[in-house]
């Protein structure tokens, strides 16, 4: 009962407290680039997912044969594997998303959230919870692209997922939807859930002075 | 004559229309990590500008001699980012030997390039565009010169903005990626230049 207990507040972990894009600020190549749309950010997200989930098991499962010396470039081979298989996947199934994220696809091996995971927590863990972690941060992670997708989308175009949502008359804002529109919908949205933790916490430690 | 002005708009473009951070989403990482004082920027920078160039000329040689004709184009980015990280650590060893004053000062910056999406960006960009040799490196270098000039202005920018009243939820990331968002519609005044 208590095994999965953990599990699903390792899992939940990656969701809200520490998550990637808002919390940690890690990744945020993909997440400037790629969240023009909230499809692409879906997209984008899903992919990350699927490479961390598996390198988070392999590199698991490998950690009492992997020596210390030379673990990092061990971890990036092993990342490196599944985001070809991924390119792969993506370029034979969904080809026009894969033209849409372009050379993101490829970048997923630098993004700084899969090796901080192999490293902070898959070498250390067992691969059940590897798994989870890696599972709730790439949630996390989707969760976030999406959302700032779907914003950037809405301001910049009037749609959501390529639905019209705005009516016909909208004036699209297309500065949201190009270069400079990512940082500033990135450090807006940033310090917005800045300032929703801030009011959770403050409210949390109301509680327990009340309760004491 | 013709070959020499393309090669020159080739270079203005990559510093300032495609520049690598404001245009290309590329390095963002350490342009927000490393940008907080101008002179560890400036050593980023340099380390930056130094990898990607030998790394664009390493890459294209690896790709087009031997990838190409074994076939293996598939495996181009696990082997790209072997050559970057072997690049990295030999560089890093070359020049504790060679020049221990620049070593020192790009102290911790070096070994953590091998992470920079810039460096294999430009790498897979080289490919992608089918450039030539030339192209390459010139796109390494120009590229990288860019990424300097972004994360200098960046740190200028951050630097004045340590003393000016923020709201407490804007400290840090969210003011920052708000400048740069700002720097970026400057930088999209360049766009009819070349």
């Amino acid at each position: 009962m208590s095994e999965k207990k953990n599990l699903g507040k390792v899992l939940f972990n990656g969701i809200i407290p520490e998550n990637p894009t808002f919390r940690l600020v890690l990744g945020t190549c993909p997440t400037l680039a790629v969240t023009t749309s909230a499809l692409n950010g879906l997209g984008m997200g899903a992919a990350a997912t699927f490479v961390l989930v598996c390198s988070n098991v392999v590199v698991s499962l490998l950690r009492n044969f992997i020596p210390d010396k030379v673990r990092i470039p061990a971890f990036i081979v092993i990342i490196c594997t599944f985001v070809t298989m991924i390119q792969l996947l993506m370029q034979a199934f969904v080809p026009a998303l894969y033209e849409a994220l372009g050379i993101f696809i490829p970048l997923i091996v630098v993004n700084c959230i899969i090796l901080a995971r192999a490293e902070a927590f898959a070498s250390k863990n067992a691969p059940l919870s590897s798994a989870a972690d890696g599972l709730g941060m790439g949630i996390g992670f989707t969760l976030s692209l999406t959302i700032m997708g779907a914003i950037r989308e809405l301001i910049g175009g009037g749609t959501v997922f390529g639905m019209n949502v705005l009516g016909a008359s909208y004036e699209p804002m297309l500065l949201i939807v190009l270069a400079s529109g990512g940082f500033l919908t990135y450090g807006l949205l940033l310090g917005l859930f800045n300032l929703i933790v801030k009011k959770i916490e403050a409210k949390k430690a109301g509680k327990e002075a009340g309760a004491a | 004559m013709n070959e020499i002005v393309n090669i020159l708009l080739f270079m203005v473009s990559c510093i300032l229309t495609n520049n690598f951070i404001f245009s290309r989403f590329l390095g963002c990482c350490p342009f927000l990590g490393v940008s907080s004082k101008v002179g560890t920027s400036v050593s980023m920078g340099l380390a930056v500008t130094f990898v990607m160039t030998i790394a664009s000329f390493f890459c294209y040689m690896i790709y087009n001699w031997l990838l190409v004709p074994l076939g293996l184009t598939f495996m181009s980015t696990i082997a790209f980012i072997l050559v970057i990280a072997a690049l990295v650590q030999f560089v890093e060893m070359f020049l504790k030997k060679s020049s221990p004053t620049l070593y020192s000062a790009l102290g911790i910056y070096l070994p953590l390039i091998t992470t920079n999406c810039a460096v294999l960006g430009v790498a897979t960009l080289n490919v992608n565009n089918a450039y030539n040799m030339l192209y390459a490196v010139l796109n390494g270098t120009f590229s990288a010169l860019g990424f300097l000039l972004a994360i200098v202005l960046m740190a200028g920018v951050r630097e004045r903005l340590e003393s000016s009243k923020i709201p407490a939820c804007m400290k840090g990331f969210p003011i920052t990626l708000v400048a740069a968002g700002l720097m970026a519609v400057a930088f999209m005044g360049f766009s009819g230049l070349v």
